[in-house]
C-alpha cells in the first residue's frame, strides 16, 4: 500500500517537470475512419520530428460538433490551441476577432518566411482575410465532381469513356438512362447547397451573393437570378418524372449511386474513399457547367476544413503551432496528405511533387478537382462564398428546394423564397 | 401518533446535500443561464453582449417557422401517445390470456424499451429508407410512391412510428401491472351475470386501469416532448423542409447549428413554461375524475 502512495507522489512530483519540457498543444478535429489516422501520424511525426513540442489531437465528433465545443469551451476558458472547422463556419471563425489569432501572424511571429504564393491560390484565398491575410490553416480541401457508372452507362448505350460535360448533357444522360431501363435513376446529388447553388455559381461565373459573395462585405443573395432558376426547374421536373432522385440534405446520394441505383452522381472529391471500397466500375468527370452562361466553366470553390488558432494563448504555444503549421506545409507531408486522404494538396510544390512521382497517371481522378479549382484565375463570382451564418443560409435553402421537389412550389418561388429568408436572416445576424 | 424528533439539526441537511446540490447544479443553474441568454444577443464566442428585454420572444413568437415547430409538436406527441398507449393496452389484455409461455412473451414485450432513441431512429431508417430500405423495396411494389426524404406526411409517420415502437414496451409493463391488480372476483361476476368479454372490458377493466392509463398519459407525453430528439435526429432532421421540426428539435437547431443563442435560449424558456403549465393542468383536472379505486 504505501508503495502505490509513495509512487502516486513522485507521479505528482514528475508532471510538471515533464510539461515544462515540452510544451503541449492541442488539436482538436473532427476526422473519422482512414482521414482520423492521417491525423494521428502527422501529430506523432511532427511529435518525433522535434522534442519541444507535443501535439495532441483530439477528436470531437462531427463538424458542427466540434465547432460547438470549440465555442463552449471558449466561453468557458477551456479554448484548444488549434480546431478544425469546416467551410461553412469559416464566416462564424472569421466574425470572432479577438477569439481567434490570424495564421499568418503565427507564422511569421514563430520566425517563419510565410510566402503565399507558394500555396494554391484558390484555397488560400477562400481562407483570407478581405485584406488578404491568412486567417487559418487550409488543413483538407476538397471540390465537387462528377462520378459515372460505367456498368450502367454501358447498358444504355452511352459512351463509358466521355462522362457528360455541361448540365443539358448531364439531363440528357439520366433520361436515357432512366428510358433504356438500364437504372432506374438517372441521376442523383448529394449537397444541392454546396454542389448546386454554391459552386453552381462560381463554375459558371455567376454572382451568389453581392460584395463579392460576402467575401468584401455583408451578402445580399442573388440566387434567383434566371439561370438558377431554369437550372432547379429542370431538377425538379426529372425529379417528378423520376429521372433524377433525391437522397438528402448532405451526402446520403452517395448510396444511392454505390448501390446501382443511380448511373450518374455530383459528390465531394474527398467521397472518392466511399465508391473506391464499393468496388463499383466507376468513372470521374469534372463538375458538369451550364453552357447558358457566359465564361462558364470558371472554377470551383473550396469546400472541407481548415485548422484555426485560438486567441489569448502564451507566446510558448504559438511559436509551437507555427512549427507545427510549418512541418504541416512540407512537401513531404502535404504529399502524404493528398495521396492518403483525398484531399488537395495546399502548397503548389506539393502539387508538382505528386504530379512528377507519376501518381495522377494511375490515379487521374485525383487532379480533377485541382484542375477545376485552378485552371483560371477566380472572379468576384468564384472566390468562395462567405456569410456570418452560413450554415442557416443552407438551412433555409435545403428547406425551400425539399418543398420544390416534392412539388409544392416551383422552383422560381422556391428561389425567392430563399433569398427573402435569407436575406433577412443576413440582417438579423449582423445586427442591422 | 408520536412525533418523532431528530436530535441533530445538521444532518438532515447532511443527507439532503448530494440531491441538493444535484438538483441545484443539473436543474437550476442551467435554467437560470436560459433565462440569463433569453434576454441577451450575443455572438456565438459571448464576445459582445447586448441586454435586448424580451425582443428575443417577441421574434421566436412572430416566427411562423416556429408555430409550425408547435404545431408539429401537438400532432407528432398526440399520435406517439395515443398509439403507444393503445397499442401496449391491447397487446397487454392479450398477454393475459396466454397460458403457456408467458414470461417470454413478457420479456421479448419489453426488450426494446432498453435500444437508445437514436439507435431505435436507426433501425427504422435502415427498414424505410427510400434507397437501401428493405421494407421500402416492397411498400414502393404495392404501388405506394414511398419517399420520406420528400413526403412530409412520409416522414411524421416514420417518426411517429419509431418513437411508438420504443415506448410500447414501458407501457405494456405498467399495463401488465395494472391489469393484475384488478380484482379476478369482479370480472367473474361480470361473466356470471352475462356480460360479454367486450363489455367487461370496456365497463370494469378500463376504468379501473384509469390510474395507470393516467400515470402513463403524463409520462408518455413528456417523452414524446423530449425524449424522441434522438429519433428525430437521427431520422428526418427535422426535414423535409420543416414537417418533422418539434419544439427541441428547433431549440437545438437554433442554438447549435445555426449558433443563434438568444432565439434557442427563448425558446427552451418557453418549453419550460409549456411543461410547467402541462404537468400542473394534468394533475389538477384530469388526477381529479381519475377513479383510483
Amino acid at each position: 500500500m504505501m508503495k502505490t502512495v509513495n509512487l502516486w507522489a513522485l507521479g505528482l512530483i514528475a508532471l510538471p517537470m515533464s510539461a515544462q519540457a515540452q510544451t503541449e498543444i492541442s488539436w482538436w478535429h473532427a476526422m473519422t475512419g482512414a482521414n482520423s489516422e492521417v491525423v494521428e501520424k502527422i501529430a506523432s511525426d511532427f511529435n518525433a520530428s522535434q522534442s519541444e513540442y507535443k501535439v495532441m489531437p483530439v477528436f470531437k465528433g462531427t463538424y458542427p460538433e466540434t465547432l460547438n465545443a470549440g465555442i463552449a469551451a471558449f466561453r468557458a476558458g477551456q479554448a484548444p490551441d488549434i480546431i478544425q472547422v469546416f467551410d461553412v463556419g469559416t464566416g462564424v471563425m472569421m466574425g470572432a476577432q479577438g477569439a481567434i489569432k490570424p495564421v499568418a501572424e503565427v507564422l511569421s511571429e514563430a520566425g517563419f518566411e510565410f510566402d503565399k504564393s507558394q500555396y494554391l491560390p484558390g484555397i488560400v484565398g477562400y481562407y483570407s482575410s478581405p485584406e488578404g491575410e491568412m486567417l487559418s490553416f487550409p488543413y483538407n480541401s476538397s471540390s465537387p465532381i462528377l462520378y459515372y457508372n460505367k456498368d450502367i452507362f454501358e447498358k444504355a448505350g452511352l459512351d463509358v469513356n466521355t462522362p457528360p460535360t455541361t448540365w443539358a448533357e448531364v439531363w440528357a444522360a439520366a433520361r436515357q438512362i432512366k428510358e433504356s431501363g438500364a437504372a432506374t435513376c438517372g441521376y442523383t446529388s448529394t449537397w444541392l447547397t454546396w454542389i448546386h447553388t454554391e459552386n453552381f455559381a462560381a463554375w459558371n461565373n455567376l454572382s451568389w451573393a453581392s460584395n463579392e459573395n460576402g467575401l468584401a462585405g455583408n451578402p445580399e443573395l442573388a440566387i434567383n437570378a434566371p439561370n438558377f432558376v431554369n437550372h432547379f426547374q429542370t431538377l425538379a421536373d426529372l425529379a417528378k418524372e423520376g429521372v433524377f432522385v433525391y437522397g438528402g440534405r448532405t451526402s446520403e446520394a452517395k448510396q444511392n449511386f454505390t448501390s446501382g441505383e443511380c448511373g450518374i452522381l455530383t459528390e465531394s472529391s474527398g467521397g472518392l474513399g466511399d465508391i473506391v471500397k464499393s468496388g463499383m466500375n466507376y468513372g470521374i468527370g469534372q463538375l458538369p457547367y451550364d453552357d447558358t452562361a457566359e465564361g462558364a466553366p470558371q472554377n470551383t470553390t473550396p469546400g472541407g476544413a481548415s485548422l484555426w488558432v485560438m486567441g489569448g494563448k502564451s507566446d510558448e504555444v504559438y511559436k509551437g503551432v507555427g512549427t507545427f503549421f510549418n512541418y504541416l506545409s512540407q512537401t513531404e507531408v502535404q504529399q502524404y496528405l493528398h495521396e492518403q486522404s483525398g484531399y488537395l494538396p495546399v502548397t503548389l510544390a506539393a502539387y508538382e511533387a505528386t504530379k512528377a512521382s507519376g501518381f495522377y497517371e494511375t490515379n487521374p481522378a485525383r487532379e480533377v478537382p485541382i484542375l477545376q479549382m485552378s485552371g483560371k484565375a477566380p472572379t468576384a463570382n468564384s472566390k468562395g462564398v462567405r456569410a456570418p451564418n452560413l450554415p442557416q443560409l443552407r438551412d433555409i435553402q435545403n428547406e425551400e428546394y425539399e418543398n420544390m421537389l416534392s412539388g409544392q412550389q416551383t422552383a422560381e418561388q422556391a428561389l425567392n423564397n430563399a433569398v427573402e429568408r435569407g436575406n433577412a436572416a443576413i440582417r438579423e445576424a449582423t445586427g442591422g | 401518533m408520536r412525533r418523532t424528533v431528530f436530535p441533530h439539526k445538521l444532518l438532515p441537511w447532511l443527507l439532503l446535500a448530494p440531491q441538493l446540490a444535484i438538483t441545484l447544479i443539473f436543474f437550476y443553474w442551467p435554467a437560470a443561464q436560459a433565462f440569463r441568454q433569453s434576454v441577451l444577443r450575443e455572438d456565438p464566442f459571448g464576445l459582445s453582449s447586448q441586454f435586448v428585454g424580451l425582443a428575443n420572444f417577441r421574434k421566436v413568437l412572430n416566427d411562423p417557422a416556429y408555430l409550425n415547430a408547435l404545431q408539429v409538436t401537438v400532432v407528432f406527441s398526440v399520435l406517439v401517445a395515443f398509439f403507444a398507449l393503445g397499442i401496449a393496452l391491447f397487446l397487454a389484455v392479450q398477454a393475459e390470456k396466454i397460458i403457456r409461455g408467458k414470461g417470454l412473451y413478457r420479456t421479448m414485450m419489453i426488450w426494446p424499451y432498453a435500444v437508445a432513441p437514436a439507435i431505435a431512429g436507426m433501425l427504422w431508417l435502415f427498414m424505410f429508407n427510400p434507397s437501401f430500405g428493405t421494407l421500402a423495396w416492397p411498400l414502393r411494389q404495392l404501388g405506394i410512391n414511398w419517399n420520406p426524404l420528400l413526403d412530409g406526411e412520409q416522414a411524421m409517420a416514420l417518426v411517429v412510428a419509431a418513437a411508438t415502437w420504443k415506448q410500447i414496451s414501458y407501457n405494456f409493463l405498467f399495463f401488465v401491472a395494472g391489469l393484475q391488480a384488478i380484482p379476478k372476483s369482479l370480472l367473474e361476476a361480470a361473466a356470471i351475470d352475462g356480460a360479454s368479454r367486450r363489455h367487461a372490458f370496456w365497463t370494469i377493466v378500463f376504468p379501473l386501469l384509469a390510474p395507470t392509463t393516467f400515470f402513463l398519459l403524463v409520462v408518455n407525453t413528456v417523452y414524446a416532448l423530449f425524449d424522441t430528439f434522438g429519433i428525430i435526429h437521427a431520422v428526418t432532421g427535422g426535414g423535409p423542409g420543416r414537417s418533422t421540426e418539434t419544439l427541441v428539435y428547433k431549440v437545438y437547431n437554433d442554438g447549435f447549428v445555426n449558433l443563434i443563442m438568444g432565439d434557442s435560449a427563448a425558446q427552451s424558456v418557453i418549453l419550460m413554461v409549456i411543461v410547467i403549465a402541462l404537468t400542473a393542468f394534468q394533475f389538477r383536472f384530469i388526477e381529479k375524475r381519475v377513479h383510483y379505486g
